[in-house]
């Protein structure tokens, strides 16, 4: 027998004992700890440069009118507490005017009957949440890309962040996307679903689709657009309030 | 005598594990919304085919679930690591044997190996615990080929084109709940597989208890097998 065997049999045995051990009740440790969880985060960053790869610049998939799904469920926050907030939502949001700004030329103030102007992009899309269930909703309103281009990016400008009127456990909701997902031709600022002015409970009066990830990335009363050049400045860092306090992924394309 | 090369055994113990841990973080995935449906989309009780929404907590208690405590974020960051590790252990694997012919010569079941009057003796003779000894045992018998053929070419990536096919962004380039049925039924299709996972590596787990733990587990670690003596 040669050392090599040793070593092998050795290492085999060690391997056996920790998957034991692992499973015994070390996973709640390991769960805690910083260094495991880095390693975890690896396999997140292979998902995102992997997906990115292997998609490119398509589409989602879409679907017809018989396809709707009876029954929408909502998710998150349905109903938003702000003083201000509950004023627009009374009078049809008839002096709101959704603010785009950060690294951009031109800050702007584009009400609701702007929106509408635009032009419009309809889409009946699969709305897939990360708990499991998915819903099929029809969706309507200008591509994020071209107000985005209203307003013209500065070359230092990475990210759009979208900040909510909602709050969860007393905290802003919010949310960011880069600009490829930003300029895809399916990411819009929805205010009609399912052929009817976006309702309180979906994310009044207006609402992003991201259709390529997750349905916590559709961050809905969506009040303001930030461009930045980075997320590390804002709120918890991670882009996002659900990164921030639970450790989602930001890139949420699985 | 030499019974299993190190990729045979490598695969073993990192398919344990990593088995394991998805089976565990995926339970707790469950547990977030623990119903199925089929077809492309479902969200609602009148639509399930399976509902374990109990009113009194989580389907799935702790001591199975990764982490223990109910926590969707983190069994995804354990569920995506592990699948990788799955994913590569078995196209590396599938890929090694291809390449071997020891797929074709051992695993895929032959005609003989399909005829009823030797798949019924084959299950009276699983049934009644009686396990081949010494050299015989070195061959694969009927059922055991037909179980590893159906993990190697079905159950394993059906689990993984599944998983696959819930991602929004890996649909929008492959289309995959398209030629699956939809993503309920996707969703459905792998919870099923990792069921039928779990039931065979137990099954697989109990044979090589029955057939003898000690030299079965040394195989699988040591790659040697010991055969008996010859009588005389």
């Amino acid at each position: 027998m040669s050392e090599h065997d040793l070593t092998r049999r050795r290492l085999l045995g060690l391997g056996a004992a920790g998957a034991g051990g692992l499973l015994l009740g070390g996973c709640d440790r390991l769960n805690e700890s910083a260094g495991w969880r880095e390693t975890l985060h690896g396999a997140t960053a292979l998902n995102h440069r992997a997906q990115r790869l292997l998609m490119g610049d398509a589409l989602a998939r879409e679907f017809a009118e018989s396809d709707l799904s009876s029954t929408f469920r909502a998710n998150g926050s349905t109903s938003v507490a702000d003083a201000v907030y509950r004023a627009h939502l009374a009078s049809g949001f008839a002096s709101w005017a959704l603010r785009v700004d950060g690294l951009v030329h031109r800050a702007l103030d584009l009400p609701l009957s702007a929106l509408r102007a635009m032009p419009q992009r309809t889409q009946i899309t699969r709305h897939d949440c990360v708990e499991g269930w998915s819903a099929i909703g029809k969706w309507q309103g200008p591509q994020l890309g071209q107000v985005l281009a209203m307003a013209g990016l500065l070359p230092a400008a990475r990210y759009a962040v979208f900040h909510c009127a909602d709050r969860i456990g007393g905290r802003p909701y919010y949310e960011s996307i880069d600009l490829i997902d930003a300029f895809h031709p399916q990411t819009i600022l929805a205010w009609r679903m399912n052929d009817a002015p976006l309702p309180e409970r979906y994310g009044a009066p207006l609402r992003l689709r991201v259709e390529r990830q997750l349905g916590y990335k559709h961050a809905k009363f969506v009040m303001r657009i930030e461009l930045v050049a980075s997320l590390a400045g804002l709120f918890g860092g991670k882009g996002g309030y659900w990164e921030d306090h639970r450790d989602y992924q930001w890139y949420a394309g699985i | 005598m030499r019974r299993h090369g190190w990729p045979t055994r490598a695969w073993h113990w990192l398919n344990l594990l990593a088995m394991a841990v998805l089976f565990m973080s995926g339970l707790m995935i469950f547990n977030a919304h623990p119903r199925l449906y089929w077809g492309e989309a479902g969200s609602e009780a009148g639509q399930a085919w399976l509902d374990l929404w109990g009113d009194d907590g989580l389907p799935f208690p702790g001591w199975i679930t990764i982490p223990s405590a109910y926590n969707l974020a983190d069994a995804r960051l354990w569920h995506f690591f592990f699948a990788w590790l799955l994913a590569l252990a078995w196209a590396l694997y599938l890929g090694w044997n291809l390449r071997r012919g020891r797929l074709m010569r051992e695993v895929l079941p032959r005609r003989a190996d399909l005829a009823p009057a030797h798949l019924w003796q084959d299950l009276r003779d699983h049934l009644a615990l009686r396990f081949p000894r010494g050299a015989a045992a070195l061959r694969y018998n009927p059922l055991q080929k037909l179980a590893y053929a159906a993990v190697l070419a079905g159950l394993i990536p059906l689990v993984i084109v599944t998983g696959m096919a819930m991602s929004p962004a890996l649909d929008a380039a492959l289309r995959l709940t398209v030629v699956l049925g939809g993503r309920a039924t996707a969703r459905s299709l792998h919870f099923l597989a990792a069921g039928g996972l779990v039931a065979f590596s137990a099954v697989h787990l109990g044979m090589v208890l029955l057939a003898g733990p000690v030299n079965g587990l040394r195989a699988m670690l040591t790659g040697w097998y010991r055969l008996p003596k010859e009588p005389g």
